[in-house]
């Protein structure tokens, strides 16, 4: 990585640490969504630089918001064991459906993977016990004896999901640079060549949809401790549309992109809420809209056409 | 002698027609051997059949002892049959050294130490010897047609195969450059120790460097010898190549 851009990326990094110095509450509630939401782009990235695009990726934030949910009302309420056994069951049932999707390309993935997310919705609808549309609150969560909850926990909740959301971009980054970021790149090229140099393309699908799904699941065990709420909307598929905003939004140039997204996107919903309550949607739209026809490589093009004129 | 690949009533119909009409072949290690045919003779199919490609109606095929029918193509690669494709398959969105990069990588998968260096020293050479050190950084969608070309060959070489199979490696390659292309490839499979195994349509080429012949004619191998014997048998002369050919593959 470019000096520069490590010396960007650390001053943001810097920047984002203090925010509960600088910005109001209700701006840190955003931060902290923008980022879970953003870990879950980057799993998405990583899939669409192998060239597959999920658009059921809210199958897995749900999962890990609805396995964090169970464990809260089972009465575990510490963070850390949360986001373990979360992240840990949407990464089994990552290994049970993707040996299943991983057959498949281009759009039938991606409906097939709407499919499952579509399942696991109208499942969470039906369950009177979950709360059915409704969902359930979660309370009393806690990191060790610091609550993260409440007014007295939105610090230490923002400031775990930024360590937890820098962490997996640069575990992210580090996989993208290893010899399965190159395969990956292969993977979206030229599959039959792939599997004629030796290696198991299914095997390589494989592995980026469980890492993806786990990130996914980890933000929807944030995002569920940062609200102190879950719903089966967390699994419906404009929340996976959501995401794939997101990383266009972003682009696919670096790991700080899909989080470039998340905080974007966040952040024109949150003003265009407040200016439109009941045409917000229309704003969105044609930032989305403008934002493919100006910049088709998304938001990160154009933050590294600023660096190289600086 | 010792048998790199054998073939055992190789048999693969599409419909009504035949690609593999019982085919029963051997091949010796670290020969160079030339198929010829017109289209539609059942050279490719022939080499699908063998990599894994295509899955035989009936028949074996066997890489040394081992069988390796109805195998995928990744681990008949992984056991040391490497090929390139008559349509160069590359990844064009990375540059020709990664493209080399990603051969060599998954070759190391399946390595161990010492095997790890020769890869590394394998890769160097291919780029070497098919004259690619002045485009590594380029992308291989900015190749012209005969670089795409040897690009494709490096990249089945750099695994250090005990079988490469070549489909087609002069075609969209200018002219002038036909002989030397082939020469090279042909020169570092020997150095290889690898047995080789090339479509060719140019008979002059075939007749300069393959040890031996297979004339292929609706799924059937019609002739099997040396150059010489194969291009002057009556059949091949009058099925594939012509009665003003001679054997040395000129006219």
């Amino acid at each position: 990585m470019p000096q520069r851009m490590l010396a960007g990326l650390s001053v943001l990094v810097a920047i984002l640490a203090a925010a509960p110095w600088w910005m109001p509450p209700w701006m840190l509630f955003i931060a902290s969504g923008a980022l879970a939401k953003g870990m879950a782009a980057l799993g998405l990235m990583l899939l669409l630089r192998g060239g597959l695009v999920s658009f059921g990726h809210a199958l897995y934030f749900g999962i890990g918001a609805y396995a964090a949910g169970l464990l809260v009302l089972s009465g575990i309420t510490e963070f850390l064991v949360l986001a373990v056994l979360g992240t840990l069951a949407t990464l089994v049932l990552a290994l049970i459906l993707g040996a299943f999707v991983s057959r498949y390309r281009g759009i039938f993935f991606g409906l097939l993977s709407m499919a499952l997310s579509m399942v696991f919705y109208g499942l969470l609808i039906k369950l009177q016990s979950l709360g059915s549309s409704d969902g359930f609150n979660l309370g009393g969560i806690h990191l060790l004896s610091i609550p993260m909850q409440g007014t007295a926990g939105q610090v230490p909740t923002y400031l775990m999901t930024l360590v937890l959301s820098v962490l997996a971009a640069i575990g992210i980054d580090q996989f993208l640079r290893s010899r399965y970021g190159l395969l990956t790149k292969a993977l979206r090229d030229n599959e039959l060549r792939v599997e004629y140099l030796g290696q198991s393309v299914r095997q390589l699908v494989l592995l980026n949809y469980i890492i993806a799904a786990g990130l996914a699941g980890l933000a929807g065990v944030l995002s569920a401790v940062a609200v102190g709420h879950i719903g089966p909307e967390m699994a419906y598929w404009t929340t996976s549309g959501e995401f794939v905003f997101m990383v266009i939004l972003g682009g696919l140039g670096h790991v700080a992109a899909a989080f470039v997204g998340a905080g974007v996107l966040s952040a024109v919903q949150a003003v265009a809420y407040a200016v439109a309550p009941n045409s917000w949607q229309f704003i969105v739209g044609a930032s989305l809209l403008a934002c493919i026809v100006f910049l088709p490589e998304g938001l990160w093009s154009l933050l590294k056409r600023f660096g190289r004129r600086a | 002698m010792t048998i790199a690949l054998s073939t055992q009533g190789l048999c693969r119909s599409f419909g009504a027609v035949k690609g593999a009409d019982n085919i029963t072949v051997e091949f010796t290690a670290g020969t160079v051997v030339a198929l010829i045919g017109t289209n539609g003779a059942g050279k490719t199919t022939f080499l699908n059949l063998v990599t894994g490609y295509l899955k035989p109606d009936s028949g074996s095929v066997l890489l040394g002892e081992r069988n390796i029918t109805g195998m995928e193509p990744r681990d008949i690669t992984r056991l040391g049959v490497a090929r390139s494709f008559q349509i160069p398959q590359l990844f064009d969105q990375l540059t020709v050294d990664e493209n080399l990069e990603v051969a060599e990588i998954i070759a190391r998968h399946a390595s161990t130490a010492s095997q790890t260096k020769e890869l590394a020293r394998v890769r160097a050479l291919a780029l070497e010897r098919f004259g690619l050190v002045p485009q590594r950084d380029q992308l291989a969608k900015t190749l012209p047609g005969g670089a795409r070309k040897l690009l494709d060959i490096a990249m089945a070489v750099v695994s250090h195969p005990s079988v490469l199979v070549l489909d087609e490696p002069t075609s969209g390659v200018s002219a002038e450059e036909k002989e030397s292309v082939v020469e090279t490839v042909i020169e570092l499979a020997r150095g290889l120790n690898a047995m080789t195994l090339f479509v060719e349509h140019d008979m002059e080429v075939v007749a300069q460097y393959a040890d031996r012949v297979l004339a292929f004619f609706e799924g059937r191998i019609i002739a099997d010898g040396t150059a010489a014997e194969v291009l002057d048998a009556p059949e091949v002369r009058r099925l594939i190549v012509g009665t003003a050919l001679g054997a040395d593959g000129h006219a």
